[in-house]
């Protein structure tokens, strides 16, 4: 079994959600990200979504772009990004941590080459978010056959037919993007979202986890309910801008917020 | 070539370029954009009301004009301007965007977007959604609308939004980043005319479709005036739709050769240029894979051109297909030869082309002595100058 399905059936034991947070890799500099990833940890989150920086993210709002323009100023790569998961991996051997990003990196290092190196460093799943399962087959059965889950997204228009297709193609969980826009927009609407959630779980047996203008303990807790994970990403960068001139309060803050949401989703009633 | 060509595939892929490279969200108004296109593609009344449209409101045919006092100078081949500089709004944009505007009101869309490099995309763009009465919303780099103000001050008069791209290096490529994020925000009621033939599939085949007017009038036109086909075709490649637009329709005939020019600013030794197929290799960017300008790591590189139109980073995908089956040629043209092809032509037949068609002419002031005096190139003169006007006058040190 791997990382992520282990991940998941266990919180399904015990009747949690997963608490999914994004963070740019080498964001606002290279050597903060694996402690930060240790204290995600120590703060209650159950799988690390790790962005790859890419020059032209074109699903990105504002607050990840420039998340991502900070890495790139660093020097920042997909190579530097699997030399932190694997260093993260040094002394954390059962977070499942999935790579996001763009696919034009993983096109220059080669889809095979990716993959040994995915696999090299541990990795336990990849989300590419301009390769949709039209043109996905290749690398995603390179992915399979080391063991890493290919991660899909699904959006609010998403068709019976799609969701279908993810679930023959995805393993580890979908991803379920809440809202029409970029990552970190501001018009979540939850009574929509659990529409959604119905049609989809109607469709597929693998975990769905809900992103995309998740801001708060409140939005957390609520989504939590409507599927089996919630990701977090803007929100925690923000915390990043608003102190780049002090990262460990960054830290702590984004500790914080992650806290208030594990608590929150994981408290009985509303 | 023995059988005819016929690319793209049902998928839109050129060979292993093009496809359909977005984010889920964008699949479905993708989906029902490809439906709507192959429905109209054949549909009598759609064609005809484009037609129409096409003689009544852009001005087509645009003339083939024989440059004759230029290809006397030269020495040479005979050369023919096809002349869509004197299209409606002043470049072939309008081709496209007639169409796709068409197939917006078809569809029922209320809101059309648009990114422009060098404006005259977006002008063209305003200009049909002023027509028809539909919102529009137009994304420009923001060191585009600085060289390019006049195209901002026409787009604005044609009641667009011009918003300026402020997001990595401020050009086209931003451009068309933010007007990806605009659709993925507002797919239920917006269009995105996208302006060359690139992006996801059906984008690069219907652009060309709508574009290959140009070529199908100038192998008519070549064969009245000079009673057979020309021998080279030469056309400037930013993201390639005037040059798919003229070479798609002699493709199929083996005698003629297609010629692609791209910018190469300071030169392709210096990296500050705009010639992925040049200089650059295959990757995937905007919706398919095709020739880039990036870095070993795969993170798009900043492109030079002192054209705003070809400053880009890729490439429309059959143009990628073309140069690697050997049909089709790319050379390229530094900022310093563009220079030299504008004033040339201006100077010799009284024409002031785009800074972007400049580096086509610059190419056949290379080319043309070259060949026989019986042989014929056919150039596309992609726009007309006046929207160049400051940066020129910058260049030559002239406060206007």
């Amino acid at each position: 079994m791997s990382r992520l399905a282990a991940t998941f059936a266990e919180l399904e034991k015990t009747g949690r959600k997963a608490l999914i947070p994004f963070i740019t890799a080498g964001d606002p500099q290279p050597d903060f990200t694996v402690p930060m990833m240790h204290a995600m940890v120590e703060a209650g989150v159950n799988v690390i979504e790790l962005g790859v920086p890419f020059s032209d993210p074109m699903a990105d709002g504002p607050v990840i772009q420039r998340a991502s323009e900070r890495a790139l100023d660093h020097k920042m790569s997909l190579r530097k990004t699997l030399a932190i998961a694997a260093e993260f991996r040094k002394t954390n051997q059962t977070t499942p941590v999935v790579l996001m990003g763009y696919l034009n990196p993983i096109e220059a290092m080669g889809y095979e080459a990716f993959a040994n190196a995915a696999q090299a460093a541990d990795i336990d799943g990849v989300l590419t978010v301009d390769l949709p399962p039209e043109e996905a087959e290749e690398c995603t059965a390179l992915l399979k056959a080391r063991g890493i889950d290919p991660i899909f997204l699904l959006a609010p228009n998403s068709t019976d037919e799609r969701i279908e297709k993810m679930d023959a193609l995805g393993s580890g969980y979908l991803y379920y993007v809440s809202l029409k826009g970029v990552t970190g927009a501001g018009h979540l609407n939850t009574a929509d979202v659990e529409q959604k959630l119905l049609q989809i779980k109607a469709h597929t047996k693998l975990p769905v986890g809900i992103g995309f203008g998740v801001k708060d303990a409140v939005t957390a807790k609520t989504l939590a309910t409507l599927g089996d994970g919630v990701v977090v990403g803007s929100a925690l960068i923000s915390k990043i801008e608003a102190n780049l001139d002090n990262p460990e309060r960054a830290k702590n803050e984004i500790c914080e917020l992650l806290s208030s949401m594990r608590l929150a989703m994981d408290s009985e009633g509303a | 070539m023995t059988e005819k060509y016929n690319m793209p595939d049902v998928r839109g892929h050129f060979g292993p370029y093009g496809g359909l490279f977005v984010a889920e969200t964008l699949i479905p108004p993708i989906q029902e954009l490809n439906a709507a296109y192959q429905q109209y593609l054949h549909d009598p009344e759609f064609i005809a009301e484009l037609d129409a449209d096409l003689q009544h409101y852009v001005g087509r045919p645009s003339p083939l004009y024989y440059a004759e006092r230029w290809s006397r100078e030269l020495g040479g081949a005979q050369i023919y301007l096809k002349r869509e500089d004197l299209n409606h709004t002043g470049s072939h944009k309008i081709n496209n965007t007639v169409g796709q505007a068409l197939l917006a009101k078809r569809m029922g869309k209320t809101r059309i977007i648009a990114e422009t490099g060098a404006g005259q995309h977006g002008v063209a763009t305003a200009t049909v959604a002023a027509r028809l009465g539909l919102e529009c919303v137009v994304y420009m780099g923001a060191v585009d609308v600085a060289r390019q103000s006049l195209n901002v001050y026409r787009m604005k008069l044609l009641g667009a939004t011009v918003v300026a791209v402020e997001s990595g290096s401020k050009t086209l490529k931003d451009a068309l980043n933010e007007a990806l994020r605009d659709w993925v925000t507002n797919v239920d009621n917006t269009f995105y005319i996208i302006g060359t033939v690139a992006g996801p599939h059906p984008y690069p085949a219907m652009v060309r479709d709508f574009q290959a007017i140009i070529g199908r009038e100038a192998k008519q036109q070549c064969l009245a005036q000079a009673g057979r086909l020309p021998d080279a075709l030469v056309a400037c490649v930013g993201g390639g739709s005037n040059a798919i637009g003229l070479f798609y329709p002699f493709i199929d005939d083996e005698s003629v050769k297609l010629i692609g020019v791209e910018a190469a600013g300071d030169g392709i030794e210096t990296g500050r240029h705009s010639a992925p197929l040049c200089a650059g290799k295959p990757g995937v960017l905007h919706g398919n894979r095709t020739y880039l300008m990036a870095d070993e790591d795969g993170e798009i590189i900043e492109t030079h051109s002192i054209s705003a139109g070809l400053d880009y980073p890729g490439v429309g995908p059959e143009h990628a297909w073309l140069k690697d089956t050997g049909r089709a040629q790319y050379v390229n043209i530094t900022d310093t030869e563009a220079l030299e092809g504008f004033h040339a032509l201006t100077r010799m037949e009284g024409i002031i082309p785009a800074l972007e068609s400049a580096h086509a002419m610059a190419y056949t002031m290379k080319l043309a002595p070259t060949m026989r005096k019986d042989e014929i190139i056919i150039v596309n003169l992609s726009g007309r100058g006046d929207k160049d006007m400051q940066t020129m006058a910058k260049r030559e040190g002239i406060e206007l």
